[in-house]
């Protein structure tokens, strides 16, 4: 710690240059936040899925539809505790760019199986009791000013009513619900699936896919098996897999984020890494006389090593502190796009630690020039 | 170096990206003509969600407008596209692939589509064609193999091409063939040829104005443009942001550079303008040797970009949630968008180091040494 002023002085030697390389860093580890954080907020999408529950949709397509009577048949399968169904409605207010994530869903089986849904009760009991019921979330509410009682005109770009041929439905809103750890789920909204199947004029009698409650997580593959056993050669075949592996395999189609995002941070830091090396360079090959009385002061060949080393991790550290708090601070204004709103814990500790890896690889070939001066040449500046 | 090395990093990224977003927009706007039109059932916005019954098909073929072949029959296709789950090539986990039905005038409405190998499908057998992206993106699409859609096997029995629009990454087959595999009755949409242009009024006119029909009338390059719309303009977004960033921190590197290499040329600049040159050109001088650092980097990113990733093929999901395959396409106008980032980077990184040692009296330049 005595040695610090000495790490700042050298530092703060030519201070523009000093600012210029700490904000060139800064700028990588910006980037490198925001890119591994909406990366990981991909990836986390479905890391609240809850290990518990599985998904049990169509073989071929998760868009075709399957028997609503399949619902009392999984249930027999041992080990399922509940299940519930959900057809996708596609839903949007008023425009059709205004889309509204809404499902169809027999709610009391629905939320039992999700105790994720915060609401009060009287408002559940109010939607079983309201034929045209439906629930938000609250951000869903709060986007368009959406009050309990108010009617709500919602288009389907999917679903045409028997009685009208429109595709324009009405629900009432009985109750709004929250989901604090969830932000996507706060934006859907809920109604009750027998209005919507006997006032829709195609599908009439399916489910877009099952939600099956099981007792014991590990027995998941075998319970899936058993489910998938039960109609295989029935027209309808279906394949079950943990609400997991169900969102994985959606966003595995938007196609390798991964890789791109890997890609750019890569040429980032290989960049970053040419920088940082050359200004270290230079500053040493400017203070070798400098370096020289160090040594004849009696400053070992290792300790000179040790300090421009330290140099480097000081300016690469605090860079990667202020390019990540940058980064945290932009990532409340993302929340709406993506499911989390706070940069990742595990980020940051990538990013220090990679902070700390280019430190030492770019004040590598400096500190090893330092350390093999002799004072005699050094101090001739020869 | 580290400016040149800094600016290609910066070049490269950014063309790639905007590659990216450009090899998607022009695959899925390929796929329109404007004599093409596509009615879908109002409100639905994409074939996925539409629907039109076979009443309604039979309506919009006898519309005004449709142009005819020489047989006298309105040339349209009434269509269903439905999904196949396929694995991709290296991978375990399914990808949507949209498999189109399409009718017995399909090689009329659409003369771009061209067989390449094998022959088209016969209706009514289980026969299919695949387009020549989907027959490279995933596995199990060879000539003579099966594909087991709802479990009925389905020959692969050519591969088509059509210039490399979307319809390049769906697999294609009798329309009545794959609805009664997927048990359906009625279409998606439905794809008509016009006798000119200017007779898509008539058409929708029609079409829209009849009671018994509730449609939506779109000219394709209208329909395509739409359904790329919001991909295409959030991955221009995100290459134009992260392009951004990356170019301020490559500007301080180009100013640290700049002012290394003044500052230890400190000696001679100050001899050149003790001997009568003035500010000016000192600074321009400077300016020219940053521009050209630049301008080396934008070239040298701008080429790593073209050799690497022009032509390399990669797949999303389209607006139908199926896979749309295409490519990177790296422009001319790209690579100079690239280039002209490149010179803005290095003037900006020469302006402020040459500015400075304009201004330093010639005398105190001179003693520092």
């Amino acid at each position: 710690m005595k040695y610090l002023p000495l790490v700042w002085a050298g530092l703060w030697r030519k201070r523009l240059r000093t600012i210029f390389t700490l904000l060139s860093i800064v700028v990588a580890f910006l980037l490198f936040g925001m890119l591994q954080g909406v990366n990981s907020a991909f990836s986390n999408a479905t890391a609240n899925a809850d290990l518990g529950r599985l998904v049990v949709s169509s073989k071929f397509a998760f868009t075709i539809a399957l028997p609503v009577s399949y619902a009392e048949r999984i249930k027999a399968v041992p080990g399922v505790t509940g299940v519930a169904d959900q057809q996708w409605f596609g839903g949007y207010y008023q425009d059709q760019k205004n889309q509204v994530v809404s499902y169809a869903v027999h709610a009391d089986s629905y939320l039992k199986l999700f105790p994720e849904f915060q609401i009060p009760k009287d408002q559940v009991e109010a939607l079983l009791h309201t034929r045209t019921g439906a629930i938000v979330g609250v951000r869903l509410a709060k986007k368009y000013n959406w009050k309990i009682g108010d009617q709500i005109p919602l288009s389907s770009a999917i679903w045409i009513k028997k009685s009208d041929r429109t595709s324009n439905w009405t629900f009432d809103l009985v109750g709004i619900f929250d989901d604090p750890e969830n932000n996507w789920r706060a934006n859907t909204m809920l109604f009750n699936y027998d209005y919507f199947d006997e006032a829709r004029s195609i599908g009439n009698g399916t489910v877009g896919w099952f939600i099956v409650g099981i007792d014991d997580p590990k027995k998941a593959s075998k319970i899936g098996a058993d489910i998938d056993a039960l109609f295989v050669n029935s027209p309808n075949e279906t394949h079950t897999q943990t609400e997991k592996e169900f969102g994985q395999a959606f966003l595995k189609q938007m196609g390798d984020i991964n890789f791109i995002v890997g890609a750019i941070i890569g040429a980032v830091f290989f960049t970053l890494l040419f920088l940082t090396g050359n200004t270290m360079m230079q500053s040493v090959r400017e203070r070798i006389p400098e370096l020289a009385v160090l040594k004849t002061l009696g400053f070992s060949d290792d300790g000179i090593a040790a300090l421009v080393i330290a140099e480097s991790s000081v300016l690469c550290l605090t860079a990667a502190a202020i390019g990540l708090i940058l980064a945290s601070a932009i990532f409340p204004f993302l929340k709406d796009v993506l499911v989390i709103s706070g940069l990742p814990a595990q980020v940051v500790a990538e990013g220090f630690a990679i902070a700390a890896g280019v430190a030492f690889v770019t004040a590598l070939p400096p500190a090893f020039r330092a350390r093999r001066l002799s004072i005699v040449d050094a101090l001739a500046q020869r | 170096m580290v400016i040149v090395i800094g600016i290609a990093g910066v070049v490269a990224v950014l063309v790639s990206m905007l590659a990216m977003a450009v090899g998607f927009t022009k695959t899925v706007q390929g796929a329109g003509r404007a004599d093409r039109v596509i009615v879908l059932r109002g409100g639905s916005g994409a074939e996925l969600s539409s629907f039109l019954d076979r009443d309604a098909v039979t309506t919009i073929k006898d519309a005004p407008g449709i142009k005819h072949d020489a047989a006298g029959r309105p040339i349209a296709s009434a269509e269903i596209s439905v999904m196949v789950s396929l694995p991709k090539k290296g991978e375990t986990t399914a990808a949507n692939v949209a498999l189109r039905g399409v009718g017995p005038q399909e090689f009329v409405l659409r003369p771009e589509t061209k067989i390449i190998a094998g022959r088209t499908f016969q209706p009514a057998l289980r026969e299919l064609i695949v387009g020549r992206a989907a027959h490279d993106q995933f596995r199990g699409l060879d000539i003579g193999s099966h594909v087991d859609i709802r479990g009925t096997e389905w020959t692969v029995v050519g591969v088509f091409e059509n210039g490399g629009d979307t319809h390049e990454s769906e697999l294609v087959a009798d329309v009545e063939t794959v609805q009664a595999a997927y048990r359906r009755d009625g279409f998606q949409s439905a794809t008509v040829l016009i006798e000119t242009p200017d007779s898509f009024n008539t058409l929708k006119d029609a079409l829209t104005t009849n009671p018994t029909l509730s449609v939506d009338v779109l000219r394709e390059p209208e329909y395509y443009a739409q359904q790329s719309k919001q991909l295409g303009k959030l991955l221009f977004f995100v290459s134009y942001v992260v392009g951004g960033i990356m170019a301020v921190g490559a500007l301080f590197g180009a100013l640290n550079t700049m002012y290394a290499a003044v500052s230890a040329r400190g000696l001679e600049i100050a001899t050149l303008r003790a001997i009568g040159f003035g500010a000016t050109p000192v600074v321009i001088s400077v300016l020219v040797e940053a521009l050209a650092l630049a301008a080396a980097g934008g070239f040298i990113g701008a080429g790593l970009a073209w050799v690497m990733f022009d032509g390399n093929v990669v797949s999303t999901l389209g607006g139908n949630f199926t896979q749309v395959v295409f490519a990177l396409t790296v422009t001319p106008g790209l690579l100079l968008t690239g280039i002209i980032w490149a010179c803005m980077v290095g003037i900006l990184g020469g302006l402020f180091p040459a500015v400075r040692v304009a201004r330093l009296p010639v005398a105190v330049a001179l003693q520092a040494q």
